[in-house]
């Protein structure tokens, strides 16, 4: 596996995926609590720019003490990345779809070195 | 679990995914797919696509016959629907998540041609769609207004814009133009404006009705239809407001089964009631409710016919059998985990002859070409038949290319 160079480490911000090109291949790259994550732009479901949609969080619902929903929130603690086409959901941290997770994103391995972001392809 | 207090906005304007939006950037990756897969080797047409016909009222009232209706609709304060085109409750944006509902009002277009051109263009030609076939969005619900004149009107306005300013323009644009059911003479009246119109392949009934399809007062619309050789689309749509979808209280539960039980509902009467005896070169297509509630209501209707041949004395044959011959258009075509269902469905309706892709781009749920073309028990010639084939010989049409295949052709 060669490894290539992707960015500058400071390209990378925590907010907004970064996409690269990497030998005719987009990957998006995200700083995500405190580690750079990268996975092949391209949703398992029908194709679509899966790490250039919006980043939400996981969403939930809490219950009173006899099941009731009490109401929905966000749990910041899971974020997803979502993609733009129709919607499916992705962990960031793991790549796992939400609906499914045997659904995985294409993960590449990052390296950071010398100021620098490198995948291995 | 991290709860946030207050929800902030995580789909705002700022967002790198909503400005600047660009259709062509956005479906980057199914163009590829389209290059990838050579889809310039052959013609695709997709039977079911959209735009968003408000954005041009103002346009469209203008060849509106009523002034005081006209009026109302350049009314409100600003230029509104007023009242003219019922609303929807429900995201279908999923909150801003599918971001192309808050792009688009940004997307940057020439001057000429009109918006609507340039935007549906640039879809087709990301996908590698040839020909599209195109509806309205907001009209779809326009049957349940509760003023069937406000219905008349406004369809009437909307099929001589559509006429003019689409259809005129872009041989590659067809549609098959709005049918005001719930007023049959008006309905037949417009069958005689506009059956011979430039790209109208045929006519469109949408929704839920105010009458069941099988009503006497419908007999002649589709004695119309069959003198014109045009065919029938029965486009779904989800009406929350109907009693039997009433209990549910999602969004993704209205839509799953509303659309499905839409066309169920027509479809059940429209076999039981013999209209394919009483009408048999009239053709019908049954849009937008996915495929998987045919084979279920193939079933059912047979399962119950063969014990009430007398209930439906006007069949000659098992419900299936009518319904195998009639056309269906692929989206929202069901894919998750069902090869095996998926492969019997096809068998079940004939696939290989009676469907047709759609996409319903640019609806949240829009299909890709190659939903059809990755599936793996097709064939190629099966493809290519449902990808456009098909739609050719059911709406006679001239097919016509776009532009990137012929150079692509040529550059080999
Ligand atoms: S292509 Fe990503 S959700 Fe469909």
């Amino acid at each position: 596996m060669a490894e290539k160079l992707l960015c500058a480490s400071s390209d990378i911000s925590d907010t907004t995926a970064r996409i690269c090109e990497v030998e005719g291949v987009e990957i998006g790259v995200i700083r995500h609590k405190g580690t750079i994550v990268a996975y092949r732009n391209v949703c398992p479901h029908q194709g679509g720019p899966v790490c250039e949609g919006l980043k939400m969080p996981r969403v939930c619902v809490e219950f009173d003490e006899q099941r009731r929903p009490l109401r929905q929130n966000f749990d910041t603690a899971e974020m997803h990345f979502v993609c733009p086409w129709h919607g499916w959901e992705f962990k960031i941290e793991t790549g796992e779809a939400v609906g499914d997770s045997k659904i995985r994103l294409s993960r590449y391995k990052v390296v950071e070195r010398d100021e620098n972001v490198y995948v291995e392809i | 679990m991290t709860l946030t207090p207050n929800s902030p906005n995580y789909s705002s304007d700022t967002d790198p995914a909503i400005k600047e939006f660009n259709t062509t950037k956005l479906l980057k990756n199914a163009r590829k797919q389209a290059e990838d897969r050579n889809y310039k080797d052959f013609f695709i047409c997709d039977v079911d696509s959209h735009h968003y016909e408000t954005e041009a009222l103002p346009e469209i009232l203008q060849y509106m016959d009523d002034p005081v209706l006209r009026h109302l609709g350049m009314s409100a304060g600003n230029v509104g629907r007023a009242g003219l085109i019922p609303q929807a409750i429900g995201s279908q944006d999923m909150a801003g998540r599918v971001t192309r509902y808050a792009g688009r009002n940004k997307e940057v277009v020439p001057e000429k041609p009109h918006r609507d051109i340039t935007l549906t263009r640039r879809w087709m030609d990301a996908m590698g769609v040839d020909m599209a076939c195109l509806f309205p969005t907001p009209m779809l619900l326009l049957a349940t207004h509760p003023q069937p004149e406000v219905e008349v009107a406004m369809a009437r306005a909307y099929n001589r814009w559509l006429c003019e300013r689409i259809l005129e323009e872009d041989k590659r644009i067809v549609s098959m133009v709005y049918l005001p059911m719930n007023e049959p003479h008006e309905a037949e009246k417009m069958i005689d404006e506009f059956a011979e119109r430039k790209g109208v392949v045929g006519f469109l009934s949408t929704g839920y009705l105010k009458r069941p399809v099988h009503d006497n007062v419908n007999m002649r619309i589709y004695a119309k239809l069959e003198e014109h050789g045009m065919p029938l689309g029965f486009h779904a749509a989800y009406h929350w407001a109907d009693s039997s979808l009433a209990q549910l209280n999602k969004f993704i539960s209205v839509h799953a089964l509303g659309f499905s039980f839409c066309n169920i509902i027509h479809m059940t009467n429209w076999v039981l009631n013999g209209m394919p005896e009483r009408f048999p070169k009239l053709k019908t297509m049954w849009i937008e409710s996915g495929l998987a509630w045919i084979p279920f209501l193939m079933q059912r209707l047979d399962n119950e016919y063969m014990m009430r041949t007398s209930d439906a004395p006007l069949l000659k044959k098992k419900p299936s059998d009518y319904m195998r011959e009639m056309f269906y258009s692929s989206q929202p075509i069901e894919l998750v985990d069902n090869k095996e269902a998926l492969e019997v469905t096809f068998k079940m309706i004939n696939a290989e002859s009676q469907l047709l892709y759609s996409s319903d781009y640019p609806h949240w749920d829009m299909d890709l070409p190659s939903t059809i073309y990755d599936i793996p028990f097709l064939g190629e010639k099966a493809k290519r038949d449902i990808l456009g084939g098909n739609a050719q010989k059911l709406f006679n049409l001239d097919p016509v290319m776009s532009d990137w295949k012929l150079e692509a052709r040529k550059a080999g």
